[in-house]
């Protein structure tokens, strides 16, 4: 045994060494994040738009969502596959059962060699599937990325569902309403660090500083951590803690609706207002027991089938992507292209009591 | 026995090749180069860390933080990239700590005497958070792009991916030392019975040790790959890898309670299990289904030798087996045991 250990040690030693060794003759000069030559950024895009050219006939259009079994992306593609079909095209739906980093490159080099015409995609890891969109690109397929960007060099087009400060403004505008102009609101929000609700509460805050908002205090922002249980207790917490709170605002499909389930079955109920960004589904029993006067969320629909008509005139040559281009979108009329590519959907659609039994997702 | 582990490797290289010749004839897109080259490359990390476990379930014992080690070492790379240091200098940093993660396994579970089983599954939570710790849940990219030809790009003139090539070259390499070399026999030695090994003369514990820290040498390489080949270093890249790895390995025929199995076996399962991925991905089948199929060739794998002993015993004078066709005795105490049916001793499970 002391004979083996010695000789191990000695092995760990050699090893060692000869890593660190490696490590100080590579220490000298070598490839390092600011010296790494740039990949190539393509041959720039030569093609030219002609904005009257013809919907090429039978159109195969694919959608690869973040996960395959993710309802809401469902009812996006539903709504893209519709819009391929009113086009005289072929839609299909494919995508990985998880929704990790780089199971989605499988699907866009099987889609590319399967000919698609169009990649219509919602990114898991915008750099993870940049080097696989661009082999699609080079082999003249168009990309266009929707709900979650890939990296603005890997696609053409970004259909973006709204943009974040109509999202924000929106709410603070409906909460306003709802409790008359006037009091104390709370903000039940997802994680702490949410990206995205983080930059709706900033506008939400901004939006606030206006004048006609005055008399409406934000008092506390709490947070559920989109679990349902959990943003359950937080609503308890906040309506016990805070007696004359008017209004509660929640940027988060979780939070609002274990938020209203709360408030339905409570003495609150009628006397402290809920709204936020929720689904109709989830929502429909509250618009109808008088616990939610109004609720926000872009039209998940409306998002597949604006980034279908995108991929159908990117595929057709009707646009390329570049600014300032306008895009035909069927039933939802024009859309120019924005900075970088982007498409943005328009303001979010509110759901209320005359219009909830339209929707179904 | 070893007309038997010829028998399914044959079957093997048989559903390969019917894999691959369904795919050309029927599937459009199948047997163009491109495609080829892609599949391939899409099992080299899992390639990789099947061969590492090949080694290590020969012995009877198994690592399950294969994958975690992967995903630390490219959160690792990502971590050091964004610190500014030259990727020159990642590179032996990475080796080096996959070396580090598979001697704290052999640490565990040769000094200690740990079992595997339960040792690798708690450094397969271990290593995939120490991932979070190193990078947060935050992608690093921009790899350099005179080294990422090497994990994408394909030997000029021929469909083979650099990746592959190395995969070839690791493959002989296990094959050569697994079959050709005394230390390779006393992989199955001490797979077959651990003590008997021991009292033969065989190093026990410094083989297995040297088995975990080539394991960990090899996962790291596979996180260099997989690290440029995607552009991104997260902390959750292959993510659940190390099942499919350890489905390839069983699926080659090669015995969880060790002692059984070749690297041509792993080498067909691997292969097989690539080319019907591409297939059916080619012919629009979902993952559910895929991971169906998957399963259920899994589950043959193992079902099938045990069956044919069955079969053998009840074509000699057995009558002891002859009560119910469809339900074997779920206890065949005297079924010999070349494919672990039986689970030994509970010691020898504990080990």
């Amino acid at each position: 045994m002391i004979h083996s250990r010695s000789r191990r040690s000695r092995v760990a030693l050699a090893v060692a060494g000869g890593g660190l060794a490696l490590a100080l003759v590579a220490a000298c000069g070598g490839t390092t994040k600011d010296s790494a030559p740039e990949a190539d950024t393509g041959a720039g895009n030569e093609k030219v738009a002609d904005p009257n050219a013809p919907i090429k006939e039978g159109l195969k259009i694919a959608f690869l969502p973040k996960e395959i079994d993710n309802p809401y992306e469902n009812i996006v593609d539903a709504g893209g596959i519709a819009a391929v079909e009113e086009l005289g095209g072929e839609g299909k739906e494919v995508g990985p059962s998880d929704a990790s980093a780089s199971s989605q490159v499988s699907y866009i080099n099987t889609l590319v060699q399967q000919n698609q015409d169009a990649i219509v995609i919602a990114a898991n890891d915008p750099n993870a599937v940049a080097p696989a969109l661009k082999e699609a690109m080079a082999k003249d397929i168009a990309v266009v990325s929707y709900d979650s960007d890939a990296a603005p060099d890997a696609r053409q087009v970004f259909v973006n569902q709204a943009n974040s400060e109509d999202i924000g403004r929106t709410q603070i505008k409906m909460i306003s309403e709802q409790i008359g102009g006037k009091g104390k609101i709370a903000i039940l929000s997802a994680t702490p660090n949410a990206t995205n609700q983080n930059t709706w509460i900033d506008f939400m805050k901004d939006e606030l500083t206006k004048p006609e908002y005055a008399d409406i205090e934000l008092v506390k922002v709490a947070y559920g951590d989109d679990d349902d249980q959990k943003s359950f207790q937080e609503t308890q917490a906040l309506l016990q803690s805070i007696p004359d709170l008017k209004g509660i605002v929640s940027p988060t499909t979780v939070g609002i609706s274990a938020a209203a389930r709360y408030i339905s079955s409570s003495p609150y109920k009628g006397k402290v207002a809920l709204t936020g960004l929720g689904t109709p589904n989830q929502m429909r029993q509250f618009i109808k027991d008088g616990t939610v006067e109004e609720f926000a969320l872009w039209d998940p629909e409306q998002l597949g089938y604006l980034a279908g008509y995108a991929a159908a005139a990117l595929a057709s040559g009707q646009i390329t992507g570049a600014e300032g281009e306008v895009l035909k979108a069927g039933e939802l009329g024009e859309r120019t292209i924005g900075k970088d590519g982007e498409i943005i959907l328009g303001p979010p659609t509110t759901f209320n009591a005359d219009n909830i039994d339209k929707y179904d997702f | 026995m070893r007309d038997k582990v010829f028998r399914w490797e044959t079957v093997l290289l048989v559903l390969c090749a019917a894999v691959f010749v369904f795919g050309s004839t029927s599937t459009p897109g199948f047997a163009e180069a491109d495609n080829i080259s892609f599949l391939l490359l899409d099992y080299t990390e899992v390639a990789l860390l099947a061969m590492a476990l090949l080694a290590i379930i020969l012995t009877g014992q198994i690592d399950l933080s294969v994958a975690s080690i992967l995903g630390f070492c490219s959160a690792l790379t990502g971590a050091l990239w964004n610190a500014g240091m030259s990727f020159e200098t990642i590179v032996p940093i990475v080796l080096l700590a996959g070396v580090v993660l598979g001697s704290v396994n052999a640490g565990l579970i040769v000094k200690f005497g740990l079992p595997a089983l339960a040792v690798t599954i708690g450094t397969l939570g271990l290593y995939r958070g120490l991932a979070y710790v190193a990078l947060g849940d935050g992608a690093v990219t921009g790899f350099p792009a005179n080294y990422r030809p090497l994990a994408t790009d394909t030997v000029p003139g021929t469909f083979l991916p650099y990746p592959t090539l190395l995969v070839i070259v690791v493959g002989l390499l296990a094959a050569l030392v697994v079959h050709f070399t005394p230390v390779g026999r006393s992989l199955y030695a001490i797979g077959l019975g651990e003590q008997t090994a021991r009292f033969s003369g065989i190093r026990v514990q410094r083989l297995k040790f040297v088995l975990y820290l080539v394991s960990g040498l090899l996962c790291a390489i596979a996180s260099l790959i997989y690290t440029l080949r995607y552009n991104s270093a997260r902390a959750d890249n292959a993510y659940g890898m190390e099942l499919i790895a350890v489905a390839a390995v069983l699926l080659g025929g090669v015995s969880i309670f060790g002692g059984r199995g070749t690297v041509v076996g792993v080498a067909s399962a691997l292969l097989l299990m690539a080319g019907l991925r591409n297939v059916l991905f080619l012919n629009d089948v979902t993952n559910e289904i895929q991971n169906v199929i998957n399963g259920m060739l899994l589950i043959i794998s193992v079902l099938v030798p045990v069956v044919a002993t069955l079969l053998q015993r009840r074509r000699r004078p057995a009558p002891a087996a002859a009560a119910d066709p469809a339900h074997p005795d779920p206890d065949p105490v005297s079924v010999p045991d070349p494919v672990g049916v039986s689970h030994g001793s509970p010691e020898e499970d504990q080990r």
